[in-house]
């Protein structure tokens, strides 16, 4: 098991994988040298308590998230990453370790996050106005009302949607309404913005409109960006660094740096030689991830 | 903290993979149970019924409401902690709810204890709870009590069967017509909100203070909500289903037999059960108002007669036999639809 | 055409209605049914004088006075109640009781309490009216969404912010139809409360004419009450076109996909 999948990995620069770590620890994801940690998560677990017993999602994870970076977490299907981005944004508290935003403690929502969540559809207010929508957290922050509405002005440009104000979300497509929610938390400024498989609900080229809008909206504001997705192209294309899951109980099965030019283009990009050695190794990650194979096997195969 | 419990085998290579196949697949489910049944309306309808015991009645669907009311789907139209997953939550607080529930009730009949004791209320106009209590519990062991109870249930099923039948058999008939519905939609919506009680003094003229007064005023409300619900049900045929049976050759009748009918059936029972409480309302609304025999007239008799205490013990028997009659419909209504497609989806999760 | 048509569908079967009505009294003159004539006579003549004064407007005033109550108390209560789970729990069992209760009676029990007069009149319909409201509500509250929630809360709603935007509109569909279900309650029991201690009033001049045999007289007053019935549903149905617009649309579309 363990050469059939390091072959590939000669090929690609990761930040920390098992061959990294001779001490036979879990593999960590390091912050790269010269950037400034934003967000840090420390051996976050979270287990659930049903009556079929105990559920443990997610068993140990250390990673970084400096300013400005995009990241994306990927994983096989039922890899507990929407319990791990509900722990990361506040939502829910880990069983163990701990999440910090400018090293204090996450213990609620951070005023400094948005998320973008996957049901678009339940995630915008049925009974506001798109404008309204993108409006409505301003008006919480106490914002006045005509910076709001230039905010909100922009933020609905930035989308491209400056022309349905007035709609309901629910009379938008899905790619529209997506859009909506992003522009919501684009107006939010946030500095972090944690996106929960956001385009998974959407026709592929809707998709691949909103994976240009998402690098745009990054570059232009400079947030860091952790955008959770189960689509290997997508988590490549998007990224400038991959961090793959393994299957539940979730630990990190490899950190990647991913060296593709900062312009990136749907027809360029994607059929480039370095997009697609990358997609491949990810995806051998991935399938041996389902497979069951867990780094810390591997470790104690080796030291046994 | 239980994390240890949580992986059995963990050092096990042999089985390692298994078991992490099956805590994934149940980590999956755990996940996507909120959105199991994000669109099924039909199958959250027939969950109440089944799974929120206690609040049944207003998640009960408005019979004037739109075609898929509020009370059948969630609030955006999705519904939202339904499903198993609500189940499964439910069953786990189960035991500290129903401590609560008990807590609660002794609390309500505690304070109705001692309101009277503290002078805040006249003692002679509120008696003590247990004094209520008591008279209720010897009014079991007496014939007078019975008859009553007999006479008021009398009206109430009587009114239920004449309205039911000849609300279904109307429904479906208007509801199988385009026409018909067309034809009729703007006397039913004016017939529908006049309100029974303003029969009363025409029924006294006409029938007296026997049953039949009772009945009129029955049959008058529970005509209405069975009938709009009929034809509800009979509008929610599917067309593919009605296109189907119709490609098969199937006539008029096997059509209603195998497609309206089963279609419509969940809505007949929500009819049948909403009359069931209208119908127990009117049944001791016309003994108290117009007094035919019944619980209704023995709580006039009892108030002019000064003697408060059976008055109050009364009132709660009335209060009793309306928890008894939804419950008791509620478990009919499950049992009539235990084959149906929602209601197996629920049982199966 | 269709115009044409869709008002032919409206009209037909009242008028046809009608016209049998005017058809079988023609001619005779029965005891029990008057002749539409007579009944419209009858109207104009009971309901337009000083009893409009005396009768109509004490009882539209308690009625409408009863239903802002049962709003109120039912909302405020459900936000409460559906609001914390332990309470909710608590009080189940008891309010599923009073609502099992038949409203109409409380009417000797208040009578007893707190006499016969409006206020009599006002809390009867309260309390009668205010449980469907109140119950779902609670519902409204308890069932809410989800992804929502968590969205509000990723953005900080503060607490107003989130019964104002949040818990209040995602309720609302359910609250509109508990509001509908205590309208029909609320319009039941001003009329029998009424009945039966009463010296003014819709419901007391009904009875009266019954027992005077002023049958015309009583038949004009039960058209009045189905009247108000009638105009109170449409009241509300223009509200509910009004406050649930968003619903309706949104069921619309849910329901075409």
């Amino acid at each position: 098991m363990t050469s059939e999948h390091s072959q590939p990995t000669n090929k690609v620069i990761s930040q920390s994988s098992v061959q990294d770590t001779p001490d036979g620890r879990i593999p960590v994801g390091k912050t790269m040298p010269g950037e400034q940690p934003m967000l840090s998560v420390q051996n976050l677990k979270k287990v659930y308590h049903t009556d079929g017993g105990d559920i443990e999602a997610v068993r140990n994870l250390t990673f970084d998230l400096p300013k400005g970076q995009l990241a994306c977490l990927v994983g096989p299907s039922g890899s507990g990453k929407t319990t791990l981005l509900k722990c990361i944004s506040g939502l829910m508290a880990p069983t163990e370790g701990e999440v910090t935003l400018h090293g204090e403690k996450v213990t609620g929502p951070p005023k400094s996050m948005a998320v973008v969540f996957q049901e678009y559809g339940r995630s915008l207010f049925p009974w506001l106005r798109v404008a309204e929508n993108v409006e409505l957290p301003l008006k919480n922050q106490g914002m006045d009302k005509t910076a709001r509405r230039e905010v909100v002005a922009e933020a609905l440009e930035a989308v491209g949607l400056s022309h349905v104000p007035k709609s309901y979300p629910w009379q938008l497509s899905g790619g529209m309404q997506q859009r909506v929610a992003i522009a919501r938390a684009v107006a939010y400024k946030p500095e972090v913005l944690l996106m929960d498989e956001p385009f998974a609900a959407v026709d592929a080229q809707t998709r691949a409109d909103l994976e240009d809008l998402v690098r745009g909206i990054w570059k232009k504001l400079g947030v860091s960006v952790l955008f959770v997705t189960h689509d290997i192209d997508e988590s490549v294309y998007l990224g400038e660094r991959v961090i793959i899951l393994s299957s539940s109980p979730t630990i990190i099965q490899e950190d990647l740096l991913v060296d593709l030019p900062d312009e990136r283009d749907q027809l360029e990009t994607r059929s480039s030689q370095r997009f697609s050695e990358l997609r491949h190794h990810v995806y051998e990650q991935i399938q041996l991830a389902k497979k069951g194979f867990r780094p810390e096997d591997a470790v104690a195969n080796a030291n046994a | 903290m239980t994390d240890e419990r949580a992986r059995p085998g963990r050092r096990s290579r042999g089985k390692a993979p298994l078991d992490r196949d099956a805590e994934v697949h149940r980590l999956h489910r755990w996940e996507s149970s909120a959105a199991t049944d994000r669109r099924g309306g039909d199958i959250r309808r027939h969950t109440d019924v089944s799974t929120s015991a206690a609040l049944d009645i207003p998640t009960r669907p408005d019979p004037a409401a739109p075609l898929s009311s509020i009370a059948q789907s969630g609030a955006t139209g999705r519904a939202t902690t339904s499903g198993p997953g609500r189940a499964r939550r439910r069953r786990r607080r189960g035991l500290g709810t129903k401590a609560l529930g008990a807590a609660g009730v002794v609390g309500m009949l505690l304070t109705w204890e001692l309101l009277p004791l503290t002078g805040l209320v006249d003692a002679r106009f509120l008696p003590p709870a247990h004094e209520a209590i008591g008279r209720l519990i010897t009014n079991f062991g007496l014939t007078d009590f019975w008859v009553a109870v007999g006479d008021t249930m009398q009206a109430w099923a009587l009114g239920m069967i004449i309205a039911v039948v000849l609300a279904t058999v109307l429904g479906f008939i208007i509801g199988s017509s385009t026409f018909l519905r067309r034809f009729t939609n703007s006397t039913i919506e004016f017939l529908r909100p006049v309100p029974s009680v303003a029969l009363i003094p025409l029924a006294v003229l006409l029938l007296g203070t026997d049953i039949e007064s009772a009945l009129m005023l029955i049959v008058y409300a529970c005509f209405w909500q069975v009938l709009i619900q009929v034809l509800y049900g009979v509008a929610d045929v599917d067309a593919v289903a009605m296109n189907t049976a119709r490609s098969y050759g199937l006539g008029p009748f096997a059509r209603i037999r195998y497609v309206t009918l089963p279609t419509a059936l969940p809505f007949v029972m929500t009819g049948v059960r909403l009359a069931a409480a209208v119908a127990l309302i009117l049944a001791i609304t016309a003994g108290l108002v117009i007094g035919t025999p019944g619980l209704g007239q023995e709580i006039v008799r009892a108030q002019s007669g000064g003697n408060y205490v059976s008055m109050y013990a009364l009132v709660l028997a009335t209060g009793l036999l309306g928890v008894l009659v939804n419950l008791v419909m509620r478990i009919i209504e499950r049992k009539i639809l235990s084959w149906h497609s929602s209601v197996r989806t629920e049982v199966a999760a | 055409m269709t115009y044409i048509r869709t008002v032919l569908h409206i009209i037909a079967l009242p008028l046809i209605l009608l016209a049998i009505w005017f058809v079988t009294t023609l001619g005779e003159t029965s005891f029990f049914v008057p002749t539409p004539q007579v009944l419209v006579e009858t109207f104009t003549e009971t309901w337009t004088s000083e009893r409009f004064v005396s009768d109509v407007f004490p009882s539209l005033g308690r009625l409408m006075i009863g239903i802002a109550l049962s709003i109120l108390i039912g909302i405020v209560g459900g936000l409460l109640i559906g609001s914390f789970r332990w309470l909710r729990a608590l009080l189940e069992p008891t309010l599923e009781f009073f609502r099992a209760i038949p409203p109409p009676v409380l009417i000797p029990v208040i009578m007893l309490l707190i006499g016969i007069g409006d206020e009599m009149k006002v809390s009867v319909i309260v309390l009668g009216a205010v449980w469907p409201i109140l119950l779902n509500t609670i519902e409204g509250v308890r069932s809410m969404d989800e992804v929502l929630a968590d969205t509000s809360r990723t953005y900080g709603m503060n607490k107003i912010n989130s019964i104002r935007y949040l818990i209040l509109p995602s309720a609302m569909p359910q609250i509109m139809a508990g509001i509908r279900q205590s309208l029909s309650i609320a319009l039941i029991l001003m009329v029998i409360s009424e009945m039966f201690a009463s010296t003014e009033g819709l419901g007391f001049a009904i009875v009266q004419f019954q027992r005077s045999f002023a049958i015309p007289e009583m038949w004009s007053g039960i058209v009045l009450l189905g009247l108000l019935g009638v105009v109170l549903s449409f009241i509300f149905q223009l509200a509910e076109r009004w406050i649930l617009g968003w619903y309706h649309g949104l069921r619309e579309i849910e329901q075409a996909a």
